[in-house]
């Protein structure tokens, strides 16, 4: 790779005016070799869904055939079917299940981190410093940590099996606080300044100014705070026990056939926690990536 | 940042608007009734339970327990810890699982990135599709992989292994290759967020560097030797420290593919996946230790304080370029 590399600029550099349309030829090659190389790393990172996709169509006999068919021979709905009487509950009900506890989360995660941003963005307090330094240093604290204290507070509280353990333990997130203050800064305060001389109140203010101001922000942070909290699998396991209760994470989780794992309904059921992230991703995958960017977080 | 300017507020005041006090009065109302109940979620939900957790590490802390029982009983959980094979094992395997997790997924990441960079047209379709597993469901992926591609005998890759010539493996279901099968598929599904901070991080590299080197026809190794590494620094250690802080916390991927495979439980086969989330899951809530468990999360802090601190003081040495 040195040598290719060394002896392509030592041209570059001697025999640039004469020979352009050979470099554009040699240039174009490479292009098509990285786009072959990328092209097989990205049928690695589809191949999954791939799989799970088809899988989900195979019969019982299929899905475990050796060699291993590319397209399902035998169509059958039946792992679709059974999605709603398996072993574990229905999937359709952790779906719903799901649904609900996640948008909840994210309508107030976005509610709290914006007033909290525009708060410490835009208004000047006592101890603001200090009291942003520490909201932020919550970000180091490990869930390892207040894992097994909020079991017990929960549980103290009779929030077992009561969504109200899912939520409220993240009514604020730092994290989302963080983002905001650092979007909601960059709006004008002459624009909140006159909008108080015109006599709005401070909320006001925030729905009518700061809210539509930052829709950029809040549309990565709420697709992060969906995506994120439509896999929170470790303290579902925990706080819920009752199937009827479950997520899908969970419900997935505690997936077993009669035999084991059979790989055709659980293709089927997997490929049902994918789906709406994967649509949404399909239509909105700019803002997925700036979210990241402009965060730099997990 | 930018303070409530006080000309404005006079002037207010000066056109009979809202007068300067009930202005003054209506922010700090507002200001209170966001803050307040902000910090009282945080010393509820944060700072308490640190305090708890810490006390219980302390006690023979156990679930539903008679508070008459409960004793004080020092260090001796700690203690305890570094004695508990498991938990040493659980240790040896989080570090592990994150050693080799960290290096290839850089190299990978970086590869990819460079790679993505390079392609042109099409780059905007391969940065799509190389982070499309970050934003998917690690249960569902996690359970794709240990049911269809790394189950021994009709598994994907063992049928390709067949195809190709390779030695059949067993994957997850041996104690030697179970804990390197959970790092690769954790790479499969993270690689497109560290491809994507790279490829920010590299545009971010100023194009004067590189037209000043091709000027000085400098070799592309050179360039990527004397420009792209040094500039793109910051961030390669910004991407090993939160993918060593997220590798220390592990838990999903390890408890759904060691229980999808057949192992005996989460961790398996014969605790050779066992990691510190794993065994303290296992231990607060299928042995209802709490006390003991809270230890270990307290070593779990420690060691990522401890990480968190070194980034923060490496960052600033080496912040200038």
């Amino acid at each position: 790779m040195e040598a290719t590399g060394e002896s392509s600029t030592v041209r570059l550099s001697t025999t640039a005016v004469n020979s352009d349309g050979w470099r554009w030829k040699r240039l174009n090659l490479e292009k098509w070799v990285l786009w072959i190389v990328l092209g097989i790393g990205s049928i690695a990172m589809i191949g999954p869904f791939y799989w799970m996709f088809i899988s989900s169509f195979k019969n019982k006999r299929e899905g475990v055939a050796i060699p291993p068919t590319w397209w399902p021979q035998t169509f059958t709905l039946e792992n679709w079917e059974g999605l709603t009487d398996l072993a574990v509950g229905s999937m359709p009900i952790f779906f719903r299940n799901s649904l609900f506890v996640v948008v909840v989360v994210t309508i107030v995660t976005l509610f709290t981190s914006s007033l909290a941003g525009y708060v410490f963005a835009k208004f000047e307090f006592r101890f603001k410093n200090i009291i942003f330094g520490f909201v932020i240093s919550m970000l180091v604290v490990p869930f390892s940590v207040t894992l097994i204290p909020l079991f017990s507070m929960v549980a103290d509280w009779g929030w077992r099996n009561n969504y109200a353990a899912l939520i409220v333990p993240i009514l604020f997130s730092p994290f989302g606080i963080f983002l905001m203050r650092q979007q909601i800064a960059n709006i004008p305060t002459e624009l909140i300044d006159a909008a108080r001389i015109d006599g709005a109140s401070e909320f006001g203010i925030y729905l009518r100014i700061i809210l539509p101001l930052s829709t950029a922000a809040m549309a990565a942070l709420a697709i992060f705070t969906f995506t994120y909290q439509w896999d929170n699998f470790l303290w579902p396991l925990v706080v819920l026990d009752r199937p009827d209760l479950y997520t899908l994470p969970l419900g997935l989780s505690q997936f077993r056939g009669r035999s084991g794992v059979d790989i055709g309904p659980l293709s089927a059921a997997s490929f049902v926690a994918v789906l709406p992230i994967l649509v949404v991703y399909v239509f909105a995958q700019r803002r997925f990536i700036e979210g990241i960017t402009l965060t730099g977080m997990k | 940042m930018t303070t409530i300017p006080n000309t404005s507020l006079k002037q207010a005041a000066a056109t009979k608007q809202p007068s300067e006090g009930s202005l003054r009065r209506n922010q700090r109302i507002f200001i209170y009734s966001v803050i307040v109940p902000m910090l009282a979620f945080f010393f509820l939900f944060y700072i308490y339970p640190i305090v708890v957790g810490f006390i219980g590490s302390l006690t023979n802390w156990r679930a539903f327990q008679d508070p008459a029982e409960r004793v004080f009983t020092g260090l001796e959980n700690y203690t305890k810890l570094f004695a508990d094979p498991v938990f040493v094992a659980s240790l040896i395997n989080t570090f592990k699982y994150a050693l080799m997790y960290m290096p290839i997924s850089i190299i990978i990441a970086l590869t990819l990135a460079l790679a993505i960079n390079a392609s042109g047209a099409l780059a905007g379709f391969f940065r799509t599709v190389y982070f499309l597993p970050v934003v998917t469901s690690v249960i569902a992926t996690a359970l794709i992989w240990s049911v269809g591609f790394y189950q021994p005998r009709y598994g994907l890759f063992n049928q390709v292994f067949a195809l190709v010539g390779l030695p059949q493996q067993a994957f997850l279901r041996s104690p030697d290759s179970a804990l390197f099968s959970v790092v690769i598929y954790s790479i499969w599904k993270n690689v497109g967020y560290d491809i994507v901070i790279f490829m920010a991080g590299l545009t971010a590299i100023p194009p004067t560097f590189y037209e000043a080197a091709k000027v000085d026809g400098a070799s592309r190794w050179r360039v990527f030797r004397h420009i792209t590494l040094p500039l793109l620094q910051p961030t390669i250690v910004f991407v090993i420290i939160t993918g060593i802080i997220s590798s220390l916390q592990v838990f999903g991927p390890i408890y759904i593919m060691t229980v999808a495979s057949g192992a005996d439980k989460p961790g398996g086969p014969l605790n050779s996946t066992i990691v510190v989330g794993v065994y303290q899951w296992q231990v607060a809530f299928n042995e209802l230790r709490l006390g003991y468990g809270s230890a270990m999360g307290m070593v779990l802090f420690f060691i990522i304080l401890v990480i968190t601190l070194l980034q923060s003081r490496f960052l600033r040495r080496r912040w200038e370029y």
